[in-house]
Formats: C-alpha cells, sequence, structure tokens
C-alpha cells in the first residue's frame, strides 16, 4: 500500500470538502475579488478529480495569502513572495501532488518576482495563480508593481513614476508553458482556466484580475472583459507564441485604458516538465522520493561503501 | 609534537595545482603510515595571488597545523600564467619563497625553482639562511620538466625533489598518479618525478637532519575534509535532497552533495538566490524529504526569514553555516568564527533552532548526522555551524569511523494508520500542533497522507494549524516550542557532544569551541608537559547550550581563558549569558587576521593570562576577566 493512499484515490469528490468547517477567523472584505478565486477555485477541482489530502497549496503573504483559511487541503501559508520556492521543492519531492502555488501581485511581481523568472524558466508541473488587484492589500493601500503608472497612494503621494510589470509577457518570455489572465467577475471562465492550469503538464501562470474595493476603487477589473478565445474580434492561436507574446502586450496595455482582455495566451504543451528534465539527465528519481522515506524495503546506500575510496 | 615531524609547505601561485599536489602529497603520507593534517591558505583570487599549503605528517595523531612548518617547496610565481597583468602587490616574482621565509623555522629545508624564482630579489635571503639554519637546494625544476614532459608538471618534479630530500618512497606517488592520470600524461609524470628524486639524491649532498617520520598506523584510512564529512553525514543520514546557491566556503559542502545525491537518487537545486534555497529545503522537507540548504555569511543572511518560518510552522530542516571573515563579505578565503551570534538570534522572535559547531573533521560527520536526528526527531530547524577551516582542511579519519548504519527515519512524522488514531478538530481536521505533545513533539503528516491535511503557517496558530491570535493559544504554543530545547538538551547531555581535554582535575581551563578545538587540545597537552595545570573542553552545542556541564567544568577551575577566531568574544558572551555567572573567571584569547590560530599562540596567550607575562608580538589579542 501507498503511504499517500490519498493520492490518486477514484472517488466523486464534492467541491463543499474544499470549504472549512470552521470559519476562518479571517479577514477577506466584503466584496473582495479574492472570493471569486476561492468560488472558481474550489468549482474546478471535482473537475480535475483531486482530493483536499492529495493538494498542496502554497501562498505568499497578503490578503490573497489567506485563501488556505478558506480552502481545505494540505495548506502552506508560508511567507511574503517565497511559495514557489517552496511550492516547486514540494513538487520535486513528491511529484504526484497536485501543487498549487498562490499570491498577490506584490507577492508574486514584487518581492518574489526573481523566483516567478525561474520558476517559469524551469517549468516546474504546478499552477500559479496570482490575485492581481494591482495594489498592496493587507498593508493597506500602498502602490504595487501592476498598479497603473501615476497612481497615487500614501507611500506615492505624488503618482508612481513607474511603469507598471507586465506579468503575462514576463511569463512567457521567462519560459511559462502555459499563460492565462482571467477574472474574478466572471467565475465561469476563470473555472475553466483553473481546470485547464492544473491539467496541464507544466508552469501554468493565471493572472487573476481581482478587485480590491477597500483600497483599490479605480481599478478596471470591475469592467466587462473581453474573452479573446471566444471575440470575434480576436482570432487568436495560443500555440502561437510569437502571436501570444503580441496578444499579451495588448492586454497589459489594454489593462490600463479600459479594455480588459482575457483567456488563455500560451499553451505549449509539447514542452516536457522540470521534473521529466531532471529524470531524463538522471538527477531524479522516477518514484516519488518522499515515497521511499515509508518503504520498509528500501535499500540506503550509506557513503562508507560508495564514496569513502577515493579518499583512500 | 615529536622532534621529526615533517610540516612541509608548498607555495606558488593560485592554479598552479598547489591544491591538488598538496592533496596527492598527503594522501601519499598517509598511505605510508603517517597521520597527515592539512593547513590551506589561498586568496580571493581565482588565477595568479600567492597561495599555499601546508601538510602536516607525525607518527602520532595530528590535531593542527602546528607552528610554523619546516619545509618549503617554493614553486611557481605569483603571477601565475599572466605575467602582464600588473601585480597590485610588492615582490610578485618571488613571492612564493619570500613571503614564506617568516614562518620557516629554524634548521627548515627550502627547495625552490630556479626556473621561475630567483633568489638574488630578496634582498636579505643569504643572511638569513645562515641565520636560521636553512638548507637551500636550488633546481631548475621548470626545465626539467620541460626537457621530460610538460612546463606544467612542474609539480611532479618538485615532489621528485623533496621525495629525495626526506627520504619519502617513491611508490606512493606513482601509485596515486596511476590512479589518477591518463596513460599519456602518466608516463612523462613518471620520468620526471624519478629523473627528479635520482638527481637531487646523486647531484646533492644532504645537510639536513629532517626525514619523514616513519609511519606507524595499520588501520585502514581515509582523507577527508569538514565539507566532505557533513556531506557524508548527511547522506547516512537519509538526507535526500539539498538546495543552494555558491558562495565560498560553503560551495565545497553543496558541490560534494550535487555529486553525490544523483548517485544515490536524490535531487540537487542550484537556484536563484538563498531565500530560495532554504525556501526549497522547506519545501522538500514538508514534503516527506530530509532536506538540507546552507552558504556562507552573507548568504545566511537572506535565509534568515525562511529559517524563522520553519521554527514556528515546526518544519525540520538542516541548514550549514560556513563562516568565513567578515562584516559582509570580509575575508572571502579566510576563517574567523564571527558569524555565531548572526547564526544564534537572526530572524524574528524569539529562537526555537539547533545549532551545532562541530571541532574536528572527524566531528563534523557525527555532527551532521546528529543535525538531522534533532532536526527531524523534534521537528525543528537545526544549523551546523563550521568554518573556512574545518571545511577546507584535510585530515586522515580511520575509515571504520563511517563504518555505520544509515538511519533514513524520518522522525516525528505519523503513519496513515496514526492519522486515524491521532485527534482531529472540530470538522475532522489533523491536530498538527497539538497542545499535549510529549517533550513538546507534536508529530506531523506528509502531504498525500489520508486524512491528515492541516495548514501550515508562518502566523501563530492553533492545534489544527488555524491562524489565531488567543493569548492563551498563543502562551501554550509558545512554551511548547520553546520545551523542544529542554528536551534536546537532555538528549544531548546522553550523547557527551562536549570534547573533553586534558586531566580531569585542574588549576586552569581552556574553553573552545568549532574549529579551533584541536590546536586548543594540542595546547593542552604542551602547557601540562611544560608543568601547568590545565584542562580544556571544546563546546560543540550552541544552542541549547551545555549549561551543567559548563557549570561543572567552571566551578572546578580557578580561571579560564576563550579561544574563539573573533574580534568580539562572542562564544564568551554566550557562555556567560547562558550561565548567568563566572564573568570575573573568564578571559578571552582572540584572533581576527584571517588565520587560525597555531597551539604556540594559544600557550603564550595562557601563559599571559594566568601568570601576568607580556603577550608575545603575534597577532592575537588578549582581553582580560571581567573586573580584572
Ligand atoms: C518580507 C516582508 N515584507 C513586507 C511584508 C508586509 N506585507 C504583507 S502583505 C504585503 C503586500 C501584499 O500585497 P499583495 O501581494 O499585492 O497582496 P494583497 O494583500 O493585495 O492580496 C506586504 C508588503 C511582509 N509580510 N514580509
Ligand atoms: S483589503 Fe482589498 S484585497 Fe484585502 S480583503 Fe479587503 S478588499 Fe480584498
Amino acid at each position: 500500500m501507498s503511504a499517500f493512499s490519498a493520492i490518486g484515490e477514484e472517488r466523486e469528490i464534492d467541491r463543499e470538502e474544499f470549504t472549512p468547517t470552521l470559519e476562518p477567523q479571517a479577514t477577506w472584505c466584503p466584496g473582495c475579488g479574492d472570493f471569486g478565486v476561492l468560488k472558481a477555485l474550489k468549482q474546478a477541482m471535482p473537475e480535475i478529480g483531486r482530493n483536499p489530502d492529495e493538494v498542496l497549496l502554497v501562498t505568499g503573504i497578503g490578503c490573497s495569502g489567506k485563501l488556505n483559511s478558506y480552502f481545505e487541503c494540505y495548506g502552506y501559508h508560508s511567507i511574503h513572495g517565497r511559495s514557489l520556492p517552496i511550492a516547486r521543492a514540494a513538487k520535486l519531492a513528491n511529484p504526484e501532488l497536485e501543487v498549487i502555488a498562490a499570491g498577490g501581485d506584490g507577492d508574486g511581481y514584487g518581492i518574489g518576482g526573481n523566483h516567478f523568472m525561474h520558476t517559469a524558466r524551469e517549468n516546474h508541473d504546478m499552477t500559479y495563480i496570482v490575485f492581481d488587484n494591482e495594489i498592496f492589500g493587507l498593508t493597506k493601500g500602498q502602490t504595487s508593481p501592476t498598479s497603473p503608472k501615476g497612481h497615487k497612494s500614501k507611500t506615492q503621494p505624488h503618482g508612481s513614476a513607474k511603469d507598471p510589470i507586465r506579468p503575462l509577457s514576463l511569463a512567457l518570455t521567462s519560459g511559462a508553458s502555459y499563460v492565462a489572465r482571467t477574472a474574478a467577475v466572471n467565475p465561469n471562465q476563470a473555472k475553466e482556466i483553473l481546470v485547464e492550469a492544473m491539467q496541464h503538464d507544466g508552469f501554468a501562470h493565471v493572472d487573476f484580475l481581482t478587485q480590491c474595493p477597500t483600497w483599490n476603487k479605480d481599478a478596471r477589473q470591475y469592467v466587462p472583459y473581453i474573452d479573446i478565445n471566444d471575440s470575434e474580434d480576436y482570432e487568436h492561436d495560443p500555440t502561437d507564441k510569437a502571436a501570444a507574446q503580441e496578444m499579451a502586450s495588448e492586454a497589459e496595455r489594454g489593462l490600463y485604458e479600459g479594455e480588459v482582455l482575457t483567456g488563455r495566451f500560451y499553451v505549449d504543451s509539447d514542452r516536457p516538465s522540470y521534473s521529466e528534465e531532471k529524470q531524463a539527465i538522471g538527477e531524479m528519481p522516477e518514484e516519488p522520493l518522499a515515497e521511499r522515506y515509508f518503504d520498509d524495503d528500501y535499500e540506503w546506500e550509506r557513503t562508507h561503501d560508495m564514496l569513502l575510496d577515493r579518499h583512500k | 609534537m615529536t622532534d621529526h615531524e615533517l610540516m612541509w609547505r608548498i607555495a606558488g601561485g593560485s592554479g598552479d595545482g598547489i591544491a591538488s599536489t598538496s592533496q596527492n602529497f598527503a594522501k601519499a603520507l598517509m598511505r605510508a603510515g603517517l597521520h597527515v593534517f592539512t593547513h590551506r591558505h589561498y586568496p580571493s583570487r581565482i588565477r595568479g595571488g600567492h597561495t599555499y599549503t601546508e601538510v602536516r605528517a607525525d607518527s602520532e595523531p595530528v590535531r593542527s597545523r602546528g607552528d610554523g612548518y619546516n619545509c618549503l617547496l617554493a614553486l611557481g610565481d605569483s603571477f601565475a600564467r599572466n605575467p602582464k597583468e600588473g601585480a597590485y602587490y610588492g615582490d610578485e616574482e618571488v613571492k612564493p619563497l619570500a613571503e614564506n621565509l617568516d614562518e620557516l623555522n629554524e634548521g627548515g629545508v627550502i627547495v625552490y625553482d630556479t626556473g621561475l624564482l630567483d633568489a638574488d630579489d630578496i634582498p636579505d635571503f643569504e643572511e638569513r639562511v645562515e641565520e636560521n639554519d636553512w638548507h637551500v637546494y636550488p633546481l631548475n625544476l621548470r626545465e626539467i620538466a620541460r626537457d621530460h614532459g610538460r612546463e606544467v608538471m612542474r609539480n611532479t618534479a618538485g615532489v621528485g625533489a623533496t621525495a629525495a630530500l626526506l627520504g619519502i618512497d617513491l611508490q606512493y606517488f606513482e601509485e596515486l598518479m596511476a590512479e589518477s592520470m591518463p596513460e599519456d600524461i602518466l608516463e612523462p609524470n613518471k620520468e620526471i618525478l624519478h629523473y627528479t628524486h635520482d638527481m637531487v639524491t646523486e647531484e646533492f649532498e644532504f645537510t639536513h637532519d629532517l626525514r619523514v617520520p616513519e609511519g606507524t598506523h595499520d588501520e585502514e584510512q581515509v582523507l577527508l575534509s569538514g565539507s566532505d564529512t557533513i556531506a557524508y553525514g548527511a547522506i547516512d543520514e537519509g538526507c535526500r535532497f539539498i538546495a543552494g546557491y555558491p558562495m565560498t566556503p560553503w560551495t565545497e559542502v553543496f558541490t560534494i552533495m550535487s555529486q553525490a545525491l544523483p548517485e544515490v537518487g536524490g535531487i540537487s537545486e542550484q537556484v536563484e538566490d538563498e531565500i530560495a534555497a532554504a525556501a526549497l529545503a522547506l519545501g522538500a522537507s514538508h514534503a516527506g524529504v530530509k532536506a538540507m540548504s546552507g552558504s556562507s555569511g552573507g548568504g545566511f543572511a537572506l535565509m534568515s526569514e525562511p529559517l524563522g518560518l520553519a521554527e514556528m510552522s515546526e518544519t525540520p530542516v538542516v541548514l550549514v553555516e560556513a563562516m568565513r571573515a567578515g562584516p559582509s563579505t570580509g575575508l572571502p578565503t579566510k576563517p574567523e568564527q564571527a558569524d555565531l551570534e548572526h547564526v544564534l538570534y537572526t530572524s524574528q522572535g524569539d529562537s526555537n533552532r539547533v545549532v551545532l559547531a562541530p571541532g574536528t573533521v572527524a566531528e563534523a560527520y557525527e555532527q551532521s548526522r546528529l543535525a538531522f536526528q534533532l532536526a527531524y526527531g523534534y521537528n525543528i530547524p537545526a544549523i551546523l555551524l563550521y568554518d573556512q577551516k574545518i571545511g577546507g582542511e584535510l585530515m586522515n579519519v580511520p575509515a571504520s569511523h563511517f563504518d555505520r548504519e544509515p538511519n533514513p527515519e524520518l522522525g516525528a512524522v505519523t503513519t496513515e494508520a496514526e492519522l486515524e488514531e491521532a485527534p482531529h478538530g472540530p470538522g475532522g481536521k489533523f491536530y498538527r500542533y497539538r497542545y499535549d505533545a510529549e517533550d513538546g513533539v507534536s508529530p506531523r503528516s506528509i502531504p498525500g497522507q489520508k486524512g491528515g491535511h492541516f495548514l501550515v503557517t508562518g502566523n501563530e496558530h492553533n492545534q489544527a494549524g488555524h491562524i489565531d491570535e488567543d493569548p492563551t493559544n498563543r502562551v501554550t504554543q509558545v512554551e511548547r516550542r520553546a520545551s523542544k530545547l529542554d528536551a534536546i538538551r537532555e538528549f544531548l547531555d546522553d550523547q557527551g557532544t562536549q570534547t573533553h581535554m586534558g586531566p580531569e582535575e585542574a588549576d586552569y581551563g581552556l574553553i573552545t569551541f568549532g574549529s579551533q578545538q584541536g590546536t586548543v587540545a594540542e595546547a593542552v597537552d604542551r602547557l601540562n608537559d611544560a608543568g601547568h595545570s590545565v584542562k580544556g573542553i571544546g563546546v560543540s552545542d550552541m544552542m541549547p547550550y551545555p549549561v551543567e556541564e559548563m557549570t561543572e567544568f567552571l566551578e572546578s577551575v580557578d580561571e579560564a581563558l576563550v579561544v574563539e577566531m573573533n574580534s568580539s568574544g562572542q562564544f564568551r558572551g554566550l557562555t556567560q549569558k547562558e550561565l548567568g555567572r563566572f564573568g570575573e573567571k573568564l578571559s578571552s584569547l582572540l584572533k581576527y587576521n584571517g588565520e587560525p590560530f597555531e597551539p604556540a599562540e594559544i600557550v603564550a596567550g595562557f601563559e599571559a593570562s594566568i601568570e601576568g607575562q607580556d603577550v608575545p608580538e603575534q597577532q592575537t589579542t588578549y582581553v582580560p576577566a571581567a573586573g580584572d
């Protein structure tokens, strides 16, 4: 019997399994876009057939990081900006887990920007949801890396002099093999995209537009969005990287001008995931490493037998 | 120290093969039955710059670099092979000869390469040779190497020459060469080795007394560095995941692990920075794998926040901190013990961590294993604190020392069967952080285990892992986490982790931690031989601190001298803080010039502290006891 028998268990999964029985002491404001992510995620779980004991959800710090308090599974509410390195190591240790990382735009594109680039580059098989509300929520409304140029806040009283980060383009150039944007105002598309992202075998980046009614009433996240995959105005082929790049720039420009483009921008199903690459060069075992610690028959090597000769 | 011990120094430029030649030299002597110990000195430069390695060899076990040295092989020039690039400090051309003269003992032997070095460039060379009774053997090693092979084989010629002068059997060198060289390089090297050996034997009249000592050990030995033993301890303890970012001297452990882990189905990750590295180790550990990370000062500073998360979330992990001289990037290639306080107290909140500091290369193996046992047994981060000295020095250790069973035990985790019995809160959530945990240790579940999901958070949390700011919960959890350290202290006391030196009863004490242990042990013996009454203790447990054992030690002596490589007496400070007294009994002997202590410096420092003698002119500092 596997030490991790929750993994791969075949049964009907009810989305309510992911709802904590205890109301969390947390903390989201009424009308917060984060509820939209939560709802979409819960709806997606039964479709991918994963139960709470086989899902590891690693979050950073921020209002977004509180997702763990609302979502029942193996949760890891970590530190600001560091959800990705924790998540990707867990995936390497046990590739059979469903690993999801989540955090805010400050968390993911600011303090954790370096990890974002590198995790995308490595193409770990995991889903990364960024709650993009263009503001620092939890620390009370400071300018974030996705706030528009000129955005005024208590820490940027004269308006930000910086151009915003372009998360979709960044994900694409860094090497993410699945890049999408969706919005809390459209739970149906959001759910579909999350299902796809989780089923995707590689690094799936979802820039999730969420509204922060408390600190960022000006953001465009409320306006009707256009689904590039459905819209007749856009004939977008998400397998074409150059087209994806163009569409991403368009979406990133349009966002601050009131035209919210969402959908799947890029899907590369051929690129091997990082674990597959590591296994191919002999740097990672085929069997989940974590299983080995529960296998009484495993013969553990010792340095006395395998390494000391070279020192004699 | 015996009269006939050999302390051989090979000097040249970085890139001249000083490290590999000295390593083979040490190995050859070890195979000849000698105890060996190496000390490495190198600048923070990749090519060029003056560098040397000492190999001390004796019939008796060797515990330190010794005082000075007695045989010099000045091999290259400090330009390495880039002489056009102007040197930025004087005498570059003759440095391997000139720079090393100060520490060469009376009666010492000098072999130098006249093909590269000109003794006439050293103004007072002749006088100093005369004054110190040195025996000089100038040899054109460069020409010999060129004529019989290639110029880069100068080191082989140098080894052949010293082997002749010291009476070392060439067989050991030949065997080592045969093991590591392809045929086309092996042949010319062998020829050079023999040619130089025979030429020196025939052409020179040996005026010196120094000969290689008699080899005595009959047990199979291995030549290892502290970086090797730390890595091997980790592997034997079931560590199969490492994440890191290069920084001297931690890079050595990282490299050894990265090469070994794929062989055993483990995983090594070089990642974008040290924050990521520590976070990866946490992620892997959380998912059920024994994991480690590490760095040196600046990189470890970046790990401060993940370290705190490991404490709060009780995620087991082993971090190694390889100290080099600071602050900031300091002296990148030189040892110091000044990160002790950094490692003890970095990260926010009260510290709940284990900090161990191995005292020797052999001990580093045990402490590395111990670090994993404690981390995983108690769900707490454990830090292995060592320095560039232990990390890089090579020592012979009996191979049998490593003949032990592996220990893959994952420690305080539940199985699925246990999860069924384990307490669960309302709503069925597993109580990961139980209030009533024995020894403070509440077992964890591993993602993927059925019925085991819980929330890890760096926020204060209740039994189920939910964020919780209730004051009673807060106090209960703080106290439970802290109580683990008491349990660990008890466990460590049973292991006898501190190293006692000298007689059981003595008037005076020498106290040290980490890499100075061997040198202090040698000083203790010398002091007793000289009629003093001294005992010593090498402390390896920094947190939790061995309060009882140290109290006993300090009560039993009149005064004690704390020996450490930093300028602020950090270990002495820790001792006083932990014991809450003894300030009037403790004085400090400090060294922070980038070189480790020599035993004679400790002897002199002791005499100065106890007998009020002047501290002799050397780069150590004596700080008297409080109120003195
Ligand atoms: C190292 C560190 N720096 C700063 C903080 C304070 N902090 C907490 S959340 C946050 C910003 C959160 O903004 P964002 O990531 O956009 O998430 P949101 O709250 O909007 O969901 C900051 C700066 C912290 N916890 N850790
Ligand atoms: S502050 Fe903004 S982001 Fe945070 S919970 Fe409130 S509405 Fe949501």
